[in-house]
């Protein structure tokens, strides 16, 4: 294993802009990485080739002294993000041949600041999932194991792609999408610094639509600095996009070496008493609100009352926007189309969308659906729309105390592939921490906390008022410096 | 007022028209293709327009304005808030899977337009929004015989939704809504109302009633492309409404679809297999915020609208109130009309408009554009009738003249020696030629056969080519005849 791909992208911008070793070894040496490592199955394209070709480009640009400022940073993409002449299939058959003629803002930002992508990662199918297992491309296995099994682990989801590829050391840093906890979850499971930026900060152009009103771009690193980095290459206003705010992106590299001193904590101990919460992550919790104390900051009792409708409003919400969402692949211009024939234009639609989309999406366009039914709208739609708005509420009274929130990323650690399958509701309890921030459009990170008995990793979460990233940072690494003497890497890595 | 004849008595109709007219806007709603009528298929398509993964809408800000500025001129309220749903439904042309429209919270609410009824009434009808919204593609179902083609020129295309109460009480009442709303949009600018090219297309809600009874169900009638198929297609649909109540029967409320070639409507889709529609706020776009400042704006840049023109050519211009309307009717004549009326007799002007150059463009099949006559020339051709250069009659051989050729009134007179012959000395001779020529009808008219008068008048014009002044040879035959 080379030791280039263990670097953080900030050591590794020094190096090369020091000329210690080149884009193209750092480049290959990931591509290895990732080769070795295919059968976590995290990337459903490669680019290796595209890859080489601009990591020596990047030698040049260095070698010339016009370095970008992310020059040769080898990454992985979502493949819920539109890729120029790259196929990208939002892990579905339906857009299992779909090469866009169009690059996603977002991508775009990264390439403009030199990243150099070598995949595109897999996923739960259009982005619905928590444990990457819906994706028609095949289940992503989490690097990660327990002490005392072998048996492969979900990565999380739908960003279980992107957190294997950063996990696995086969790439410095994953772009992801985050909707309900896609981002922050997978972190959890696999040891990483996941952010989801405000809602409006990231362009959603280009990006796969699920669900509109909550996605929202994001990344995957190892450490702090390194999302600090990418983010602020990745924000910023997007006429293409209504959503997007026209607001000047912080510096935030700087707000991870900031104290917390006189920060205020918030801490919703009333989610402390969430039924199903493993006793481990109560004890990081309590741990980490024990090193913000002695970091400096202020512990405050913030209460989140609604949050407990949280999980119900957003898979009303979620699927209702979803269900509009996924209309267009409807076989007539792109994507899968039925081979059936001698179908009218019903039967087409009928046997094209039963063939191309998977069960879990099945499910969600048919609940948006029926919560979208004239006869139903008021009963749940709207309603979920009232409660999201208290939701919002809460926070807001809970940020005119504290700076910063501070709860568990997930209510357990990674699990095994095939569990929770049968049940859908189980499933979704994943989402239970993540979700309030999500429905508030709040900047929000996981940043690993502990490692377990059983030796998987765990997150805290930290959310912050919205435009707030740089406090957000401050915090989440005040939460990396004092895990520091945490190992935060799979066995045999 | 009209009625329809039952057997069991009269019914009254029960009419409301939704109108759906595309904004004159380069670009599209929501995306910057052209919206360009006429190109060649799938030519004005943006990744936005077909629906690719991932494409957002924004907002077309001068589609907005048009449509502000069109609730300016329905009287209306403006909101200052309004939202984009999305109404879903698959279609093929539909690319997005759903329209945007505005289900909950229109942009323009509470306007009204008054129209003349055949009693000549104004009515005022109620108008209960303008919504913006996106139109749909094309589908092509005649040019293979087991395929569909698709056309995505026209998706994304901006329309505004103009939706009446059930306001309208016949046939005739519709079209004068329809005619009255097309020239005020074609006046403000926001749509050039054009029915063939499909830029003004309207669905007719219709039911019928007996007098006093209450409303009875409603028949959709939709994509009426002209005022012709609009009052045939009610006319005949009430006239269906009321045969199935008088046999017994009872109307299905259902969507229904006009035939022009038969003349009849039928069922399109029923109430039963009608679309839930799913109307929820667009989560991908803002909702529309409009300022005072900005309404203010727009009404200070608004035209003179087609009621106050009206008033004022009767008013300032002395036109009667028919020649007033039907020039006003459309924007180009009156513009045209205006220009000629500059040192002209706005009447004679009136006039020539409303008879011959009307006359013409009917009968041709014409276009004010395409007529070679320009403002200045019939301005000319006004004022040489004015200066009794030439008389009325002259005047229209020139008008065709010009018509035909597109020259100049004077370079016509002038080529063909038409000034008319006003001058004593030379008119004196011939009458009294004529006078001498025809004793035994001089003598009748002396007898008092009063209608002899212009059976001289007709030699004078015949001797003359019709060149002679009218009023002169009236006043000279007049004066030789009583001596």
């Amino acid at each position: 294993m080379s030791s280039l791909i263990k670097l953080s992208i900030s050591d590794a911008l020094r190096a090369l802009k020091n000329k210690e070793f080149t884009v193209s070894e750092l480049v290959n040496s990931h591509i290895e990485q990732a080769q070795k490592n295919k059968h976590l199955n995290f990337y459903i394209t490669e680019t290796f080739d595209k890859a080489i070709k601009m990591s020596k480009i990047a030698d040049q640009n260095y070698s010339e002294g016009k370095a970008k400022k992310l020059e040769g940073i080898p990454i992985g993409v979502k493949d819920l993000f539109c890729t120029k002449n790259v196929k990208t299939t939002a892990g579905s058959k339906m857009l299992s041949n779909f090469v866009p003629t169009y690059e996603s803002t977002i991508s775009q930002n990264l390439e403009d600041s030199g990243t150099i992508m070598i995949g595109k990662t897999n996923m739960d199918e259009f982005a619905m999932g928590s444990s990457n297992t819906t994706s028609y491309f095949g289940n992503v296995i989490n690097p990660w194991k327990a002490n005392d099994s072998d048996n492969d682990l979900v990565p999380g989801g739908s960003s279980g792609g992107s957190a294997a590829a950063v996990s696995s050391f086969s790439a410095m840093a994953a772009l992801g999408s985050d909707t309900g906890g896609s981002i922050r979850q997978p972190a959890s499971f696999s040891g990483l610094v996941g952010i989801k930026p405000t809602y409006g900060r990231c362009s959603r152009w280009g990006m796969v639509a699920f669900a509109s009103s909550l996605d929202q771009a994001g990344i995957f690193t190892r450490n702090t600095v390194d999302s600090a980095l990418m983010l602020e290459a990745m924000m910023g206003f997007d006429e293409k996009d209504s959503t997007s705010m026209n607001r000047s992106v912080p510096e935030l590299v700087s707000a991870c070496s900031k104290s917390v001193k006189t920060m205020r904590v918030g801490i919703p101990y009333d989610l402390m008493k969430i039924d199903g919460v493993n006793d481990e992550i109560i004890k990081m919790w309590e741990r980490s609100i024990e090193i913000m104390k002695s970091e400096g900051a202020e512990i405050v009792d913030v209460s989140l009352p609604n949050s407990k409708h949280a999980l119900a409003v957003y898979y009303v919400i979620a699927p209702a926007e979803a269900s509009s969402n996924l209309s267009r692949y409807d076989g007539v211009r792109y994507g899968h189309r039925t081979q059936k024939e001698n179908l009218n234009l019903e039967e087409m639609y009928i046997h094209t969308r039963t063939e191309g989309f998977g069960d879990e999406v099945k499910r969600r366009i048919m609940i948006g659906t029926y919560v979208l039914s004239s006869d139903q709208m008021e009963a749940y739609y709207l309603k979920a729309q009232k409660v999201r708005r208290l939701i919002t509420n809460d926070f807001k009274l809970a940020f005119e105390k504290s700076d910063v929130i501070l709860l568990p990323s997930t209510p357990s650690t990674a699990f095994k592939i095939g569990e929770n399958q049968d049940n859908p509701l189980t499933m979704y309890l994943n989402d239970i921490f993540t979700i309030p921030a999500s429905l508030a459009g709040l900047p929000c990170s996981s940043v690993p906390a502990a490692i377990t008995k059983n030796g998987l990793p765990l997150g805290m979460q930290l959310i912050a008022p919205a435009f707030d990233e740089y406090n957000l940072l401050r915090a989440s690494s005040a939460i990396e410096r004092c895990s520091a003497d945490i190992n935060f890497v799979p066995r045999g890595f | 007022m009209a009625y329809i004849q039952g057997n069991t008595g009269v019914w009254e109709y029960v009419i409301g028209l939704e109108v759906h007219a595309q904004i004159s806007s380069k670009a599209k709603l929501f995306s910057n293709s052209s919206a360009e009528f006429g190109a060649e298929p799938n030519t004005q398509v943006s990744l936005i327009d077909a629906a690719m993964p991932g494409m957002l809408p924004v907002l077309n800000q001068y589609c907005v304005e048009q449509a502000i500025k069109t609730g300016l001129g329905i009287n209306a309220k403006i909101n200052s808030i309004s939202v984009f749903d999305r109404k879903n439904y698959f279609y093929a042309d539909l690319p997005q899977g759903y329209q945007i429209s505005q289900f909950y919270i229109p942009i323009v609410q509470d306007g009204y337009l008054f129209v003349k009824t055949e009693d000549k009434l104004e009515k005022k009808i109620r108008i209960n929004r303008i919504h913006l919204e996106q139109d749909a593609g094309k589908s092509m179902h005649d040019q293979f015989p087991n395929l569909t083609l698709i056309d995505l020129n026209r998706s994304g295309v901006a329309l505004m939704e103009i939706v009446t109460e059930p306001d309208l009480s016949s046939p005739y009442e519709a079209a004068e809504y329809v005619k009255k709303l097309r020239s005020l949009l074609r006046s403000i600018g926001s749509c050039d109302g054009n029915m063939e090219q499909g830029s003004l297309r309207c669905d007719a809600n219709i039911s019928v009633r007996k007098k006093g009874e209450d409303l009875g169900t409603r028949c959709e009638i939709k994509n009426l492309n002209s005022i012709k198929n609009i009052v045939k297609a009610i006319e005949y649909e009430a006239l269906r409404q009321v045969e199935i109540i008088e046999n017994g029967g009872k109307v299905d409320q259902e969507t229904r679809l006009f035939d022009a070639n038969t003349g009849k409507t039928r069922t399109m889709r029923s109430k039963e297999n009608a679309n839930d529609y799913r109307y929820f706020s667009d989560p991908d776009l803002l909702p529309v915020f409009v300022e005072d400042e900005l309404i203010n704006r727009l009404r200070s840049e608004l035209p003179e609208l087609p009621d106050a023109k009206i008033a004022r050519y009767v008013k300032e211009f002395g036109l009667n109130q028919y020649d007033a309307e039907v020039i006003v009717a459309d924007e180009e004549i009156a513009k045209f009309f205006e220009e000629a009326s500059v040192g002209a007799t706005p009447k004679i002007v009136a006039n020539w408009i409303s008879s011959e150059l009307f006359a013409k463009l009917n009968k041709n099949n014409m276009e004010l554009s395409d007529c070679k006559i320009t403002a200045a020339m019939l301005k000319k051709l006004v004022l040489l009738i004015e200066t009794g250069t030439i008389s009325g009659k002259i005047a229209k051989s020139v008008f065709e003249e010009m018509f035909e050729s597109g020259h100049s009134p004077e370079k016509i007179v002038k080529e063909k020696g038409l000034v008319q012959v006003s001058d004593t000395n030379t008119l004196e001779p011939i009458i009294d030629e004529i006078i001498a020529a025809n004793p035994q009808s001089v003598e009748d008219y002396k007898n008092g056969k009063d209608k002899l008068f212009s059976f001289f008048v007709g030699q004078v014009m015949k001797q003359t080519s019709g060149k002679a002044s009218p009023q002169m040879v009236n006043d000279l035959l007049k004066e030789k005849l009583s001596k």
